[in-house]
């Protein structure tokens, strides 16, 4: 939603998952590299890598779709 | 802030490293950001308690689904997942699918063309000013109870889950609230629960993939529950036929009418927290398919909140035991089981995802109780009953003082909490004394033309106080449950369930009756209010996946289809 001008409810929701992720998915590739001393459950997945991409991924094709002045809603 | 978080961050059931507070820290700039950008936009009276009437579909959809993620919602019914199986899937699917599709296709078009700003707005303009005054009075009453709640249920879980103060938390969320909401009106609070939707999902959806795969899918996780607890867990229906054949001591009848025919009918189309959201759609079509949106989202939920529970009784390694129980044995609650899990599948920065969420389940619910009561203290009890020739901007005015002062009262609330816990379990009750008969007065005054205003008011009135006469005899003579609940075996649950039924009935009965011998309103009066008397604006031609009713009929075979897998 948005009026004249203004910035899409989906770009703040866009950013959102965009940092999210990136703090998510450099957490998780530390993880990788340096393993914590004390393991959660299935830990070998990497959920954090993959997770943190996904969201990421989401969030920054969000931010360039309903980019200020795109003209979307 | 950080460092702040960190000091509090002492006595927990998680840890949280530094990308997680810095995860926590940024949502909490991210809604106030929404809130000050948004202020510039919520300058007039319609901008402000009704977000311009200009939300998409999609956006008035996951609001009204947001709004209702609040109190207790996520925790909550993970817990009562582990305590009782699927059987609180029922909440979700049986207790709000139906609900509100009835409100999308059959209520909508007229709380939307009678443009009324609120539920009570509607039964003045339907039944008169004591019919409203009744409703507005009672509804502010429990919103900014209900909103205190939600601000201890927050500070509650945080001091569990993370060691944090919790005055501390109560502070932090209550001042981020009253921030956002009394600068940017509806409009910031419905920006707000979309982003808090959206990080639910994200911060949530994690545990059940993972639980899964854990458990070796749905069959592995059927054979472990029937092993740690009861195949009688993972069924929906099939337990149903006596009250003490299933853990919740419920009968499918109670189920059936008293959920999903009187409380979630009750709750979804009258409670104006919810319907509020609807009510700010740009148009028709989209105030039609913003509930059915909602719904196609809501089947999901249980997903992210019933599935974590049963994982947690086939997969921990601790068995959870009631709050008493937990308190004297220093062990784990019902109601940790999604911490817990959280804590068992992430790591830093997931777990920081997953506290926002529950941060922002709570602040979704708070949020939403704060702006519904703004609207209604401003429009029908200050402008209805103090100051009625105001101008515009001094009800703008109100709004955002009302907001600051709601968010108080909400705080002084969950104090009140603290000290004397039964009242959560009065205020639930209260909450329920007023929305089963409402249904039935707002529902008569749509379908029938011949209800009068004096049976409106009569009946709504003869319906709460029967609901509070029940529940008071249950608390005096506890056998009296056999009565009300048709069972010396039903529990709380069900006697929930048959006294909002009773209720509503009786409302119904009165409100027909009076009806009957009282003066109607003629039909011209009664045009754009009820049905029969009001042409509903055709929606023109429009493609089939554009038509609320397709997608209706979408969401209901799927919700038949769900019903019919899990029996």
């Amino acid at each position: 939603m948005k009026r004249g001008g203004s910035i899409s409810i989906w770009f703040f929701i866009g950013i959102s998952l965009l940092v999210n992720g990136l703090l998510i998915f450099g957490a998780g590739v530390y993880e990788l590299l340096y393993p914590p001393e004390k393991e959660v459950v299935l830990y070998r997945l990497h959920a954090g890598v993959w997770w943190g991409a996904i969201l990421a991924v989401l969030g920054a094709v969000y931010c360039y779709y309903y980019a200020p002045g795109k003209g979307r809603s | 802030m950080l460092a702040t978080l960190a000091l509090l961050d002492t006595q927990r059931l998680v840890h949280l490293s530094t990308v997680d507070l810095v995860i926590i820290v940024f949502y909490f700039v991210l809604v106030l950001a929404i809130g000050f950008y948004l202020k510039e936009q919520a300058n007039t009276g319609e901008d402000f308690f009704m977000a311009g009437r200009e939300m998409t579909a999609w956006i008035a959809g996951l609001s009204f689904l947001s709004a209702n993620l609040g109190s207790l919602e996520l925790m909550g019914w993970a817990g009562a997942s582990y305590q009782y199986g699927i059987l609180a899937a029922h909440w979700y699917w049986i207790g709000a699918i139906p609900a509100m599709l009835f409100l999308a296709l059959v209520m909508m078009p007229f709380y939307y063309i009678s443009k009324t700003h609120s539920v009570p707005g509607y039964l003045k303009l339907r039944f008169g000013e004591p019919s409203r005054a009744l409703s507005s009075v009672s509804f502010a009453f429990m919103t900014v109870l209900m909103s205190g709640i939600n601000m201890y249920s927050m500070a509650l879980v945080l001091k569990i889950v993370l060691g944090w103060d919790i005055n501390f938390s109560i502070l932090i969320s209550s001042v981020t609230v009253a921030i956002y909401v009394a600068l940017g009106g509806l409009r910031s609070a419905i920006f707000n629960e979309v982003l808090q939707f959206i990080l639910i999902w994200a911060g949530a959806l994690l545990i059940p993939i993972l639980g899964l795969i854990e458990a070796g899918g749905w069959s592995g996780l059927k054979a472990r529950i029937a092993s740690n607890a009861s195949a009688e867990y993972t069924h929906l229906w099939s337990t149903l036929g006596k009250f003490n054949d299933n853990p919740m001591g419920i009968h499918w009848t109670g189920i059936v009418f008293g959920l999903g025919a009187i409380i979630a009918m009750g709750y979804w189309t009258t409670d104006f927290l919810v319907v509020q959201r609807v009510l700010s759609a740009k148009d028709l079509r989209a105030a039609k398919m913003a509930p059915i949106i909602g719904a196609g989202f809501k089947m999901l939920v249980p997903f992210i909140v019933i599935l974590p529970g049963l994982l947690g009784l086939a997969l921990l390694p601790v068995k959870l035991v009631g709050e008493t129980q937990a308190i004297a044995t220093g062990g784990h609650s019902y109601n940790e089981v999604l911490p817990l899990m959280l804590a068992r599948y992430c790591g830093p920065g997931l777990l920081g995802l997953g506290i926002t969420a529950l941060i922002a389940g709570f602040m979704s619910g708070m949020a939403g109780n704060v702006s519904a009561f703004t609207t209604v203290w401003t429009y029908d009890i200050y402008r209805a009953l103090i100051k009625k020739d105001a101008s515009d901007a001094h009800y703008v005015s109100m709004g955002r003082w009302s907001t600051v002062v709601g968010v108080a009262i909400s705080i002084g609330t969950a104090y009140l909490v603290m000290d004397f816990k039964s009242i959560m379990d009065y205020v639930q009750a209260l909450f329920s004394f007023f929305i089963a008969p409402l249904f039935a007065t707002v529902i008569l005054g749509m379908l029938w033309k011949r209800a009068t205003a004096a049976g409106g008011f009569w009946g709504l009135l003869a319906g709460t106080g029967s609901s509070v006469g029940m529940w008071a005899w249950v608390k005096i003579d506890p056998s009296a449950i056999r009565y009300v609940a048709l069972s010396p075996y039903a529990r709380d649950m069900a006697e929930n369930m048959y006294r909002a039924l009773w209720s509503c009935l009786l409302c119904a009965i009165v409100t027909v009756g009076i009806s009957l011998v009282s003066q109607p309103k003629t039909e011209a009066e009664l045009k754009g209010l009820v049905y029969g008397v009001t042409d509903i604006p055709s929606e023109g031609y429009v493609a089939m996946l554009h038509r609320p009713w397709f997608w209706a009929v979408v969401v209901g075979a799927i919700f038949v289809a769900l019903n019919v897998i899990f029996w």
